[in-house]
């Protein structure tokens, strides 16, 4: 076992990661050491990112113990909407990143601040006050959650999360304090580190100033590629964790929200704002997501759909309320939300309608709306639509789709004249297993069977109907037998009740098809003596495929 | 304001056929009768739909699991167009009828299946009244299917119980077109009793009278085209 992170005292201790776990307790006989949870680290540092989406909607995670922010832009909104009085700046702030890193562990961080001074091409003085603004209230939020950070600023998310893991002294500024910083900032393999440091080239400064053909010859493409994005020659961008939503509307609130319903009286403000944007862009959105941003960091999502676009401002605020009565947890204001969002991811195009006469579209939308309302209060999966699907596998044959992802579906097919129903009303799924305790002929139909402990006496009959597997979606290495077996159609009647008659029956033939997915069906339409209507299949085909067919029960007929 | 069933005995116990925009119970008499007692509900809302209105199908999530998942091709094969049937999955009853009222007090809806297995102790005078109220108001059908259940007073219209019976044979002795027993049990405002043996046929998109079982089938029993003439 070895020691994966220390906190702060037992680091002056001399004790380093690495090491064993027998070695520290040697050297420090009253250790005390937890287990190291790298899943539970994983999902404290997505809260983490969770609560920084306040500071920019651009977060990255950088695991295990970093989170990197893309603040381009963020510094003026800040300093316009943050609470604290800040000297407030007009010059934007162009291309600054800053990173944060916290240390993930239970208990044990190391402290401390390091902010990389404005670099040269930008005015000193005024963006150093706001960022710094912003840097400070990001360090007084999570110093309350209970964190310690190193953070930094630099102009390229390399740079960022390099200085935030290395750099040890303050530097004149940004550039200076890169060059200072070691090679393990690279975050390169071990063996050209190891070969950097054998040629005597121990901080980035050594590097920076040297032609990049040698170096990318002696120690890799890599090098030259870490190196000058670490120095902002090469353009690089952090993956945001979310995609950006095409309309964003917040509020902040001095006095944080202690009460759930003034949040929701906020939504609805937002969502009429929300409603004039997307009136002026001719377009409606189909989701809406309201985060609702604690005092102490917790973020609470609510989201809502709907099926068709809309842009009424009262539909997001009927269907949060619904959305918020069936929560299974209710949402626990705490100390208050300070910050209360409504995004809109998409938009999509809904231009402004007429009335029918007929009042068609009025009917329409009163569906719709009831399908976003159960959809909300149910879950969305629990109200559903039926889709098509080209299969002839009865039960792949439809598609049981969300209501709100489905506003209007197609039609179906007619199902041939003249019929009774071929396909049962209720489909199990799985199919049951039975137990045939009587049958004519090992290849025909049942005459007896036990299903839920009843035997049912079979009274009439059709098939079988043959349904094979779809072999054109298994991949087998030899191509299967070619079928066997002729059917012969009756004249006048559908392929649904072939005679079966065998030309060849190939026993010398060795089994080449695969065994599970592709064995036949042979579907039976049964009546029992008190008229109840089964549909029965055999599984596998006698003696070709199988020598034992298990007989199954797939559905009920009306 | 009444959807004919097609038989004449049957649309003259009933008043002229199925009352839209009530609340109609349907027993299954016995548990096995489920998908019988379901067939029959899904035929009588077929008859109750405006043209182009949306069914909903309201079944409890053990019912699902239990009775087997509502098949879209069966329900085609019954005469309903799947792309016009909503199915809400609600965990428990008390969810379900919620979620039923407020799919009653909805006008676009043209008619509405509510499953409901057992006795669950939500459904009470007061909820079925409710229901039936909801309904005349609305113009909503609603056809609430109980199986495994025992009648019980409730507000609806009509009581019927629903038992399968043996079909009329097709040629090669295959099963017919689905028959049922059906016995009014109850009628609001009109005289009690009666009982028919129907068979539902598709096309026509109605019930016809069941020839008794062992009766010899006549030849255009299937249709013109289920009988033709054999090589």
């Amino acid at each position: 076992m070895r020691v994966v992170a220390l906190d702060a005292r037992a680091l002056r201790l001399g004790l380093a990661p690495g090491l064993t776990l027998a070695d520290a307790r040697a050297r420090v006989p009253e250790l005390a050491a937890v287990d190291h949870d790298p899943h539970g680290d994983r999902l404290w540092l997505e809260r983490i990112a969770d609560g920084c989406d306040r500071w920019t909607p651009m977060v990255a995670l950088d695991p295990p113990d970093g989170v990197t922010l893309d603040i381009t832009g963020c510094v003026e909104a800040f300093v316009l909407s943050s609470p604290s009085p800040v000297r407030f700046e007009q010059r934007r702030a162009k291309s600054r990143r800053v990173r944060r890193e916290a240390e993930a562990g239970p208990d044990f961080s190391t402290a401390g601040l390091d902010c990389a001074r404005p670099s040269a091409r930008s005015e000193r003085v005024g963006e150093y006050g706001s960022e710094a603004a912003l840097a400070a209230d990001i360090e007084h939020r999570l110093a309350a959650a209970g964190l310690t950070l190193r953070l930094a600023l630099a102009d390229t998310p390399e740079a960022a999360q390099a200085l935030a893991r290395f750099q040890s002294l303050p530097a004149a500024d940004e550039t200076q304090a890169i060059r200072r910083l070691p090679i393990a900032a690279l975050r390169l393999e071990d063996e050209p580190e190891t070969a950097l440091r054998r040629a005597g080239l121990k901080t980035l400064g050594d590097l920076a100033d040297r032609p990049a053909a040698p170096l990318a010859a002696r120690f890799g493409e890599g090098l030259v590629e870490a190196l000058d994005r670490l120095l902002g020659r090469a353009d690089s961008r952090i993956s945001p964790r979310r995609a950006l939503p095409a309309l964003l509307f917040e509020r902040r609130f001095a006095e944080p929200l202690a009460r759930t319903d003034d949040a929701l009286a906020v939504l609805d403000d937002l969502a009429r704002e929300a409603a004039i944007a997307l009136e002026e862009r001719h377009g409606g959105g189909r989701r809406f997501a309201g985060r609702l941003y604690r005092s102490d960091g917790a973020v609470r999502e609510i989201a809502i759909e709907t099926g068709l676009p809309t842009r009424d401002p009262a539909v997001p605020a009927r269907l949060f309320r619904e959305r918020i009565d069936a929560l299974a947890d209710p949402i626990d204001p705490g100390f208050g939300f300070d910050m209360i969002r409504l995004a809109v991811p998409a938009i999509e195009p809904l231009a402004a309608t007429q009335l029918k006469l007929e009042g068609g579209r009025v009917a329409e939308e009163a569906m719709a709306a009831l399908v976003d309302r159960l959809s909300i209060r149910l879950g969305r999966d629990r109200v559903r639509r039926f889709v098509a699907q080209g299969t002839h596998i009865p039960e792949q044959q439809a598609l049981a789709l969300p209501a709100v992802e489905v506003p209007d579906p197609t039609p179906w097919p007619q199902p041939p004249a003249g019929e009774p129903p071929l396909r049962p009303l209720h489909l199990f799924d799985p199919p049951q297993r039975i137990a045939v305790t009587m049958s004519e002929v090992p290849d025909g139909p049942p005459l007896r069977f036990r299903w839920r402990r009843a035997v049912h006496e079979v009274a009439r009959f059709e098939g079988p109907e043959r349904i094979a597997g779809e072999w054109w979606h298994v991949r087998v290495a030899r191509l299967p037998d070619p079928p066997l077996s002729v059917l012969r159609r009756k004249p006048g009647r559908d392929a649904m009740d072939c005679d079966e008659e065998e030309l060849a029956d190939p026993a010398d033939s060795p089994p080449q098809r695969p065994a599970q997915p592709l064995l036949t069906r042979d579907y039976f339409r049964v009546e029992d003596v008190r008229g109840r209507r089964f549909w029965l299949f055999r599984h596998g085909l006698y003696e070709r495929e199988t020598d034992t067919p298990d007989w199954y029960v797939h559905g009920l007929f009306a | 304001m009444h959807a004919p069933l097609g038989i004449d005995s049957l649309d003259r116990a009933l008043g002229g056929g199925l009352a839209r925009a009530r609340l109609h119970e349907l027993f299954a008499a016995e548990p096995a009768d489920g998908p019988a007692a379901a067939g029959f509900a899904a035929m009588l809302a077929r008859l109750a739909l405006p043209p182009g209105a949306p069914l909903l199908w309201l079944r409890q999530e053990e019912a699902e699991r239990a009775g087997g998942g509502l098949s879209a091709s069966g329900l085609a094969q019954i005469g309903i167009d799947p792309a016009r049937l909503v199915l809400l999955v609600p965990p428990d009853p008390v969810r379900l009828l919620r979620a039923a009222a407020d799919v009653v007090r909805c006008p676009p809806v043209g008619a509405a299946v509510i499953e409901l297995w057992q006795r669950p102790r939500v459904l009470d005078l007061t909820a079925s009244r409710r229901l039936a109220v909801a309904a005349e108001e609305s113009g909503v059908t609603v056809l609430m299917l109980r199986v495994d259940a025992e009648p019980a007073p409730s507000a609806a219209h009509t009581r019927w119980r629903i038992a399968s019976t043996p079909s009329t044979a097709l040629e090669a002795d295959a099963p017919g077109h689905p028959a049922f027993a059906i016995e009014l049990l109850r009628q609001r405002g009109r005289p009690d009793g009666g009982r028919w043996r129907v068979e539902w046929d598709r096309e026509q998109a109605a019930f016809r009278e069941a020839p008794l079982p062992g009766a010899v089938v006549p030849a255009a029993a299937g249709g013109p085209e289920a009988a033709p003439l054999r090589a």
